[in-house]
């Protein structure tokens, strides 16, 4: 198998992670091998198999509508990067 | 004998009857740490001042006759990837470089409830990611039995620790091995717990329906303590049980439910170290020798758990690292930051190493339009056929003996090139996370070049107690787990 | 050229829970910037999400009131994409095995009933809010995480709505029926009922519908309306050209009163989901359905039947009262406490009730005038007349004094002194000879005028019933 060039700067995009020529290079041969690794659940037949998404046999877990007091508003933007009169501060969002 | 080298349940009986002060003990360990960490480097931040002025409280409570808590003058190291409030909580990251949660893991709290001494935060590969803890972004942890080779991983940090009697006791983290393959590469008790058994509240998520807390012991009876402290519900976490906590201590040493060991035939084949594959062969005479009846076994799709495990676990974690961004807390890019989606780009470009990013390509490439059916769908309903393979197994078998890992501990440099390569170390230690049972790793020998050897005894969803009654009989049997690694 | 036109409608409603959906962070509005966070509804590094019960039986009981089929497996899913307003850049949501599915909404357009189909109902939660800095070179943004992580219930369409009217019909249907269910408070102004909006138009007659056109960012029904109407104007112009219409999501810019490409089809979000393994699937079993069932009130559609045939009020009046669910019950709260008519207690309500409220700008619920009082005071009419009665309305809506003790207070009990009537009412007949005169001849209007004119004199506080006896009496003698 191959991964096309285009679909790595989709993956990167959608990963948030800005990748260089080299680097897109480098991720898309490890990715290619451990995809070509992983092609090996196709020798199974699993059109019958239902698929399992949890372990835990848990089901219907709730809490309660019951407040609880929320945090300091100061211990939360003290550990972030920017912030400016109670708001979190980001570079300005181009759509 | 050295105050540091006894085990967590020795120094509680010391403190206990009052012939050490917690005090003592603490400071006699940060004298160890001083001697051997250079050499070792198992941890990324150690916290002295914090844990002299905790040993001075618990003193306190002794000297004025009060109640003290299960663990009280224990010192513990705690896994880099659990939160702790007010001590930096790296992840091994660069993204987490300067983050200090605000909050305590619900561990974290049991812990300081039953009185524990927190020493510090252990190494670990970025995120728990990785099987050497190469993968930190800080410096790599040497093995205190060959200080060429990896200490396993992710928990690297944590066994090193408990191995060079840094620490009598720690907390781990188990996606996919990572508490019991460090512990077999480290020769300690290394113990993955039922999903579900433990909150995991707190511990910073890799792959959110593999993960479990775990534990890093230097024997059986200091894991089952440990254990019984950090178990139980926790209404923060909806995939934690209600199930009630069974007094772990309580007849450990019962041999009643040592009946039939299941030996998975697919687990001794090709790749299996031979000095493994002895060193298991002589565990089994000793249980047979016990009463023990062994079955031969198969689990028809362990070998597609590799596979499996490569796509579920980077599917979680992709989403699970997005909130990785420079926003609200964590590393943000300095370069010019204009755009916000160039910022997040950087950010995570920057400060994310390469098995991380790799990771995170991965589980966005298996989750992308076009491909969900064709990766996750298919490995979730694979897990479904491992599943199977377990639930027809524990018909016939009380548990599943197997060895941890295929190989000993390797040199340090020797995999981190080759992921895939990285990723097979796992085999035998993967399935206990992709089908939620628990899992020990003992120490049941040493190959000639003096690397210990780990056998992992695996059982039924919640049947925790009945691992460590047949791990305590072997290890009553044996004395692997009492050899320490030359460091001097 | 003639076009038909299809609009999906994608609404959130924001649930009246103390809490959010995953922490026990208050859900109030208009708080300091960021005071209702915690490590939960922030997304710092290990937290998880629990989900909230009273979230969850509110979108259940959503989903019955628009006669969904309920699923007895029901999860959540992860919706990954990347926003500065989304703490964890995944939104906590469901796209597989919803709450409800395949429901339906009645709605009324032009007199005509149209049922509007429901694909699904689910549970979600809300995203923190930007704030953009005036100044255009501000080069940054500013982020509110107080909303983030509200629960909101998701309530989509299938395409069928047809034109303006049947989108406003069903806006409107919708609201009434989350208020009527008391799920949403719905309150616009706050932002908890957005929507956004699919539309496509194709030419009479032609087989396959045209690209279709999304609009988000749609915070009022206002907005809704307006956007589509420049949206199929938009579209008929590009298609009288002979132009394609782009598939692509655009953005209301309210200011401008234009819609603005957001993104093409190209640039559509991938949303990779999955379903979240921090939460546990919920089994929905019959009699928690049962449980939720009785908690849904008669809906107004109903109840507006029921108001015209049991309380013999017209359509439109029983429409009036049935608009919103306290208001209906205090007409019928009323209704219990007399005999007056429900035609007379109707009027009252819409005539005067209605319009105090308006007045004040308040609602029904925080109304100082009482069913029992307001029932109290019509009983009284036919002894002060209809006029004090009024200026008593008045002064009770302003002071929350019942009836009586207004009246007492501002003496304003009715003149039934006969001698001083007398003198007023001989006074009266002296001055308007013409209308004695009429009344001679049978005009009966005449008397209503000197009744009238009595009233006039006395300011309102004679009692008109008497009055009528009066002068009917003296004219008779004098013919």
């Amino acid at each position: 198998m191959d991964i096309d060039p285009r679909e790595i700067d989709n993956i990167a995009k959608l990963s948030r992670i800005k990748l260089d020529d080299a680097e897109k290079v480098k991720f898309k041969n490890q990715l290619v091998h451990i995809l070509e690794y992983v092609e090996k659940l196709n020798e199974l037949n699993i059109n019958n198999v239902k698929p399992i998404f949890y372990t835990s046999p848990l089901k219907n877990v709730f809490r309660e509508d019951t407040l609880k007091p929320s945090f300091h508003r100061s211990n939360i933007l003290n550990i972030s990067p920017s912030h400016v009169n109670g708001f979190f501060k980001v570079p300005k969002i181009i759509e | 004998m050295f105050l540091h080298e006894l085990t967590a349940n020795g120094i509680r009986e010391k403190v206990k009857n009052r012939e050490v002060s917690c005090v003592e003990v603490v400071k006699e360990l940060f004298r160890r740490i001083k001697q051997k960490e250079a050499l070792i480097e198992a941890y990324i931040f150690l916290d002295e001042e914090g844990a002299l002025s905790k040993a001075s409280e618990i003193d306190d409570k002794l000297e004025s006759g009060k109640e003290i808590g299960l663990l009280a003058g224990i010192p513990i190291a705690i896994k880099d990837n659990i939160s702790t409030k007010n001590i930096y909580t790296t992840c091994a990251s660069k993204i987490l470089e300067n983050y200090i949660p605000p909050y305590n893991a619900f561990v974290v709290k049991k812990l300081l409830q039953e009185d524990a001494i927190i020493i510090g935060k252990t190494n670990l590969d970025e995120f728990a990611m990785g099987s050497s803890t190469e993968n930190s972004a800080f410096h790599i942890t040497r093995n205190p039995w060959d200080t060429e080779s990896v200490p396993g991983g992710s928990s690297g940090g944590s066994a090193a620790a408990v191995s060079a009697d840094m620490a009598f006791m720690a907390l781990g983290s188990d996606t996919g091995g990572s508490v019991r393959q460090p512990a077999s590469f480290c020769g300690n008790v290394g113990f993955k717990p039922t999903y579900g058994r433990v909150s995991r509240y707190g511990l910073i998520a890799f792959a959110s329906s593999l993960d479990q807390i775990g534990t890093l012991t230097k024997d059986v009876f200091d894991a089952a303590m440990l254990l019984q402290v950090i178990s139980g519900h926790d209404a923060l976490d909806s995939t934690c049980s209600a199930l009630d906590v069974p007094n772990y201590l309580s007849d450990i040493n019962c041999r009643d439910n040592v009946v039939r060991i299941g030996i998975p035939r697919e687990f001794f084949r090709e790749g299996l170290d031979s000095e493994i594959r002895n060193a298991l062969m002589n565990a089994l005479e000793i249980y047979k020798k016990n009463g023990a009846v062994v079955i031969d076994l198969s689990l028809p799709h362990c070998e597609y758990a590799i596979a499996t495990y490569c796509i579920i676990a980077t599917a979680e974690a992709c989403s699970n690292l997005a909130r990785y961004d420079g926003v609200r807390y964590g590393y943000r890019s300095r370069l010019d930051d204009d755009n916000i989606v160039d910022m997040y780009s950087r950010t995570r470009a920057e400060a994310f190493g390469d098995e991380v990013k790799r990771r995170i390509l991965l589980g966005n490439y298996v989750l992308s339009a076009g491909y969900y059916e064709a990766y996750y769908l298919k490995a979730s309903k694979v897990r479904n056929l491992i599943k199977n393979d377990f639930d027809e197994a524990f018909t016939k078998v009380d548990c599943i003996i197997s060895p941890t890992c295929p190989t000993p501990a390797f040199k340090i440099g020797e995999k981190i090139l080759d992921p895939l390569e990285m990723y097979l170390s796992d085999v035998y230690t993967n399935i206990a996370n992709l089908v939620g049972i628990p899992g020990i790793s003992i120490p049941c020998g040493f190959t000639t070049a003096g690397l210990p050897i780990g056998m992992q005894i695996l059982g039924k969803h919640f049947e925790e107690k009945k691992i460590l009654q047949i791990a305590k009989l072997f290890e009553q049997e044996t004395d692997f787990h009492l050899q320490k690694p030359k460091l001097d | 050229m003639e076009y038909n036109i299809v609009i999906g409608l994608e609404t959130h409603a924001e649930l009246n829970t103390d809490t959010k959906l995953f922490c026990g962070c208050s859900t109030s509005f208009g708080s300091e910037p960021n005071t209702q966070t915690c490590p939960i509804c922030l997304g710092l590094p290990g937290v998880l999400p629990v989900i909230n019960r009273k979230a969850f039986d509110h979108t259940l009981k959503t989903a019955l009131a628009l006669n969904c089929e309920i699923n007895d497996f029901v999860n959540f899913d992860r919706k990954n994409y990347y926003y500065p307003d989304l703490p964890k850049n995944y939104q906590i949501s469901q796209n597989h095995f919803n709450v409800g599915n395949n429901g339906s909404v009645d709605i009324i357009v032009k007199g005509e009933k149209k049922r509007i189909g429901i694909n699904n109902v689910h549970l979600e939660e809300d995203a923190g809010k930007l704030v953009h800095p005036e100044a255009s070179d501000a080069g940054h943004s500013l982020i509110d995480f107080n909303r983030a992580g509200v629960p909101l219930v998701e309530i989509v369409t299938n395409p069928d709505l047809r034109s303006i009217d049947d989108v406003q019909g069903y806006m409107h249907t919708l609201r009434n029926i989350l208020q009527y269910i008391n799920v949403s408070d719905c309150k616009m102004q706050e932002g908890s009922l957005r929507f956004e909006a699919s539309i496509s138009l194709c030419r009479k007659g032609a087989k396959v519908f045209g690209n279709r056109v999304e609009i988000k960012n749609l915070n009022s029904m206002k907005a809704v309306m307006k956007v589509l109407a420049y949206e199929i104007s938009r579209q008929k112009e590009l298609l009288d050209k002979g132009a394609q219409i782009v598939m692509e999501t655009r953005l209301w810019d309210e200011v401008d009163g234009v819609s603005r490409r957001m993104r093409t089809k190209e640039e559509a979000h991938d949303y990779r989901y999955f379903p979240e393994p921090d939460l546990v699937p919920i089994l929905v079993d019959k009699k928690s359905i049962d449980r939720i069932r009785e908690t849904i009130p008669e809906l107004s559609a109903m109840r507006r039947q029921r108001f015209t045939s049991e309380y013999l009020i017209s359509d439109y009046e029983a429409g009036i009262l049935t608009e919103s669910k306290p208001l209906a019950d205090y007409f019928e709260e009323c209704v219990k406490l007399t005999i007056v008519s429900p035609k007379e207690l109707s009027n009252w309500i819409i005539n005067d009730v209605l319009r105090v409220l308006n007045e004040k700008k308040s609602h029904i619920q925080d109304f100082t005038i009482s069913p029992k009082m307001l029932v109290d005071l019509i009983e009284m009419k036919s002894e002060i007349g209809g006029s004090i009665a009024k200026e008593v309305f008045s002064e009770m809506s302003n002071t929350g004094k019942d009836a009586s003790s207004i009246v007492r207070e501002k003496n304003l009990t009715p003149l039934s002194n006969a001698e001083e009537l007398n003198f007023i009412i001989s006074k009266i007949i002296e001055d308007n000879p013409k209308a004695i005169e009429d009344y001679g001849k049978g005009k009966k209007s005449a008397l209503s005028f000197l009744v009238g004119q009595t009233m006039k004199i006395t300011k309102g506080k004679a009692n008109p019933k008497i009055l009528i006896d009066i002068f009917r009496e003296k004219l008779e003698n004098n013919l």
